[in-house]
């Protein structure tokens, strides 16, 4: 499967500085899969994430894409085969919320060609599908968080890449706007065949919704496949040091994750 | 592909493009340019403005050239005293008013996108504050002529910006350590400056101290030439990073995202402007407020949710233009240097910018 | 305990800047001037000359120290420095008129030099503070840069076209303390004490402050109010400062960093901090300009950023840096 895959990472040594994050890592991601990273804060998931997508440069190994060492390509190149929605990105005063999804055209346009036809419907699309169409002329100040969210998504979008990784998409969101933007990234998984990589927080988002899952601690993958044959109370205590059970989620028969209650115990001691 | 998406979309949908632009693409869909109307209005009142003021400043003065005898004097037609004054002395200088103004307004545009800071600067490197001190030493020390002078403040500015860089190098350079360092030697250089003046012979140091402020007073033909052809070196340089720039305005793990080569961008813009920077202050001295005034105002006009280099080097060129007439006439026969009407036009109009805009309730 | 040895430097600073000068006077000698004065040239000097300059200089860079950390919060800014609120563009303007319409000089430029600097601050915050809310940072900083190049512009304007204005205001810009007596000090005294109380009483609602404005009004923080009172304060005191010495910018601008590596981003602490380091740079500076060139003295504005400087660098290069 390494073979295979369009996107991997080998012997990945992950720093900032002098702060290793992560040694001798190896990763796949599973075409066609909507792979999420999960564990502790400070495990490592957002730099692994940055590393697949070339905003962090490994400090040994190398990541893959199409067969490739990622640095080789040119930018642009890689832009257009790879998406990525960032924790944090700044809408410059006063744009508006077209003028910024159509920024995402940018591995698509030269100075000769800065806004083709397909440019326009592309943009459309990308609005349509994350359903901020009706917000084209505001202004991305005036909108709420999860308006906001909606749109930054729509710009990686309009990048119209196989790849897309998103680092916690789902921060910020109230849970009608969490599961909204969960489902949209199912779709796009599921009718579009995206390859989506997420790193999320909650345990049982990313057991509903991966098709693949990678569990990290400290720098290190401690298990990863299917969420249904890999994700167990053990495994949850021993990455995250809650005891928890797992159960069936009553909608869609994935783990679901529920701590042990432990207010009782404490109170025996009391 | 691209057919089952638009189809896709409802028929109501209108035909689609950033706010306020127009598109324009060749009939097979291979070229496609997109502009903004208000923004190409804004250009070209600029550029009229400029070319007016030119016309007029050429024209205007103690030894007054009516406007009918202008266009003749131009080619050598016409009185010799004529001629003189239009080819030898009004254009040349009128001309190095566009081409520093440009070079400041391009520069500063470029610093400000870079630092994502209205204050953002040639002087964070120290580049400026190493230029008058390297003018100030050339002035009042060693007693040179104009030429000395310019190099002396090139030599100041380059030394310093390198000190500068070095001393923030350290694991790299982070640009929070390089802003403090800059400061910092700035400081230092400040320090010296005032060493000098207050030691000074006072008429000396008045010289001095004119330099410092920044004047177009008895520039040249080669003066203008120097500024121009540095303009047209290095302002294109800059133009072609520009949409980069806009993208990196997003942020930086957006637009590398994007496929922006960010470092690359980021070392090549600065390099280019500081060099800007460098050809303007060698030519006029280190003028104030154009290169933070001129991009400010340039994208209030274009209403552009971003940085405009265009607009903001045509905004410089009138400033500096305007400004250098009014430095010729407002007290007249004295001349001011232009330095001081920069200031007090520059700031003046941002100050009642800002005013009004804040009345009318947005930020 | 950091702030117990911070005072135990000032106070070394202080007893140098009263025994070293251009005529060194021994420490016994001091003592006995300031116990048991016989009113003989030696303790003249100390008690007319030297004890006053050294009290102004302690309170000139406390106040600087104070209002450049003031400013630092409010805007929230770490390029920030009282500068940007038009105080020094605004007292050189009013310096500048003094000697230009009425010939002031010396002692006498005091009161222009702090009703400028406050008239201009005024102006700076109440342009920065109109619209629907109070003053935003950036607001701040492009109100006070614009009025700063206006003010500036005039003063460039009078001195190229007047010698003798020129020849006094290049000696005031460079920021001195030279032959500053007690009157100088009496006169800018109570506003440096008010914005001193006035800046340790903030401190706690600067806390709030720095977590940027909704969390601070979740907190129960009134923000204009303490954004208005802030700039009060940086008013007083670096318009009392600036009269009393002249524009000595950099060491508001490097004291507040230099604290923060010391504090972190407590206020409460940054603020005493900043006060004393700053009080402990200017007499330093002040007492090394009178011995560095024999014969001639340095102004205390040369030797803060030619001293201060390389030390502020060399921190900054050793240091990570507390972001503000």
């Amino acid at each position: 499967m390494t073979q295979d895959a369009r996107l991997s990472g080998r012997d990945l040594t992950l720093a900032y500085d002098q702060r290793v994050i992560s040694r001798d890592l190896a990763v796949t991601i599973p075409d066609n899969s909507f792979t999420v990273i999960v564990g502790p804060n400070a495990c490592g998931k957002s730099t692994l994430l940055r590393a697949l997508s070339r905003t962090l440069k490994p400090a040994e190994g190398s990541v893959l894409l199409d067969g490739q060492v990622i640095g080789s390509y040119p930018a642009k190149e890689v832009a257009r085969r790879l998406g990525l929605l960032p924790q944090t990105s700044i809408a410059p005063d006063g744009i508006g919320v077209a003028d910024l999804v159509a920024r995402g055209r940018f591995p698509h346009q030269s100075f000769l060609r800065q806004w083709s036809a397909q440019d326009e419907a592309v943009v459309a699309e990308a609005m349509e599908s994350t359903g901020v169409s009706a917000l084209a002329d505001r202004s991305v100040d005036e909108l709420s968080g999860g308006q906001r969210q909606r749109v930054w998504l729509a710009m990686v979008l309009a990048q119209q890449t196989p790849l897309l990784l998103l680092d916690e998409p789902t921060t910020y969101l109230d849970i009608a706007h969490q599961m909204d933007m969960l489902d949209l990234c199912a779709d796009l998984h599921a009718e579009r065949g995206h390859t989506l990589v997420a790193v999320l927080h909650d345990l049982n988002h990313a057991c509903r919704y991966a098709t693949h899952l990678i569990v990290m601690k400290d720098g290190t993958i401690v298990a990863e496949g299917e969420p249904a044959t890999i994700v167990t109370a053990d495994l949850v205590e021993k990455v995250f040091g809650l005891p928890v059970r797992v159960i069936e989620d009553p909608e869609t028969a994935t783990p679901m994750i529920v701590p042990v209650d432990r207010r009782g115990v404490r109170r025996v001691h009391d | 592909m691209n057919e089952t998406l638009t189809s896709a979309r409802p028929d109501t949908a209108a035909p689609f493009r950033p706010r306020d632009t127009l598109a324009w693409r060749s009939p097979k869909g291979r070229l496609s340019f997109l502009m903004r109307p208000r923004t190409l209005v804004v250009c070209l009142a600029l550029v009229a403005v400029t070319f007016v003021t030119l016309v007029v400043s050429v024209s205007v003065g103690d030894y007054e050239i009516p406007l009918p005898v202008v266009p003749g004097a131009l080619i050598g037609q016409g009185e010799r005293l004529d001629v003189f004054f239009v080819q030898g002395v009004r254009l040349p200088r009128a001309l190095t008013a566009i081409g520093v103004g440009a070079a400041l307004g391009i520069a500063g545009a470029v610093f400000q996108s870079l630092s994502r800071n209205a204050l953002g600067s040639p002087d964070i490197i120290g580049f400026t504050s190493g230029a008058a001190t390297g003018a100030v030493f050339a002035i009042l020390v060693v007693g040179a002529s104009r030429v000395v002078v310019s190099l002396g403040a090139i030599a100041g500015g380059l030394v310093t910006a390198a000190v500068v860089y070095l001393l923030a190098m350290r694991n790299g350079v982070q640009g929070y350590r390089l802003v403090l360092v800059g400061i910092g030697v700035s400081a230092m250089l400040a320090s010296v400056r005032d060493y000098m003046m207050t030691r000074a012979d006072l008429t000396d140091a008045l010289g001095a101290q004119i330099w410092m402020i920044g004047s177009l007073n008895n520039r040249g033909w080669g003066e203008a030439a120097a500024v121009w052809i540095g303009v047209a070196l290095l302002a294109p340089v800059l133009l072609a990073l520009g949409r980069r720039m806009r993208f990196m305005e997003l942020g930086e793990d957006t637009a590398r995202g994007l496929g922006v080569p960010t470092r690359s961008t980021q070392v090549i813009a600065l390099a280019v402007a500081s060099a800007l920077t460098g050809a303007a202050i060698a030519v006029a001295g280190p003028i104030g407020f154009v290169a933070l005034a001129a991009p400010q105002l340039a994208r209030r006009l274009t209403r552009t949710g971003g940085t405009t280099l265009v607009g903001s080097a045509l905004m410089g060129a009138t400033l500096l233009v305007v400004a250098d007439l009014v430095a010729l006439r407002a007290l007249a026969p004295t001349q001011l240097p232009v330095g001081v009407v920069t200031a007090v036009i520059g700031g003046g109009y941002l100050i009642w910018l800002l005013y009004t805009e804040w009345r009318g309730g947005r930020a | 305990m950091g702030l117990l040895l911070a005072l135990g430097a000032l106070l070394v600073c202080a007893l140098l800047s009263i025994t070293v000068g251009a005529k060194p006077i021994p420490v016994a000698e001091v003592w006995a001037a300031l116990t048991a004065h016989d009113g003989g040239y030696d303790h003249n000097v100390i008690l007319t000359l030297r004890v006053p300059r050294t009290i102004i200089g302690i309170f000139v860079g406390a106040a600087l120290g104070l209002a450049g950390a003031l400013m630092q919060a409010l805007t929230r800014n770490p390029l920030a420095e009282p500068g940007i609120l038009g105080v020094n563009s605004g007292a050189a303007a009013a310096v500048v008129i003094a000697v230009f319409l009425f010939g002031m000089g010396g002692a006498g430029l005091v009161w222009p030099a702090f009703i400028g600097a406050a008239v201009a601050a005024v102006a700076v915050y109440a342009l920065g503070s109109r619209g629907r809310s109070a003053a935003t940072p950036v607001r701040l900083a492009l109100a006070g840069t614009a009025m700063a190049a206006v003010l500036q512009g005039l003063v460039h304007g009078v001195i190229v076209l007047n010698d003798f204005v020129f020849d006094r205001i290049r000696f005031w810009q460079v920021g001195s303390l030279t032959g500053r007596d007690l009157d100088v000090f009496w006169q800018v005294m109570p506003f440096l004490v008010l914005g001193i109380v006035l800046t340790l009483a903030l401190g706690p609602s600067l806390n709030t402050i720095a977590l940027g404005d909704d969390l601070a009004a979740t907190l129960g923080a009134r923000i204009p109010l303490i954004r208005t009172a802030t700039a009060v304060a940086v008013i007083l005191l670096c318009g009392a400062a600036t009269a009393a010495a002249g524009p000595i910018w950099f060491v508001g601008l490097i004291i507040p960093h230099v604290a923060r590596i010391i504090t972190g981003p407590d206020q409460r602490w940054l603020l005493p901090y900043s006060a004393v380091l700053g009080a402990v740079l200017l007499t330093a500076a002040d007492t090394v300009g009178r011995v560095v060139l024999p014969g001639a003295e340095l102004e205390v504005g040369i030797i803060t950023a030619l001293v201060g400087a390389p030390l502020f660098i060399a921190l900054v290069r050793t240091k990570r840096m507390a972001q503000l």
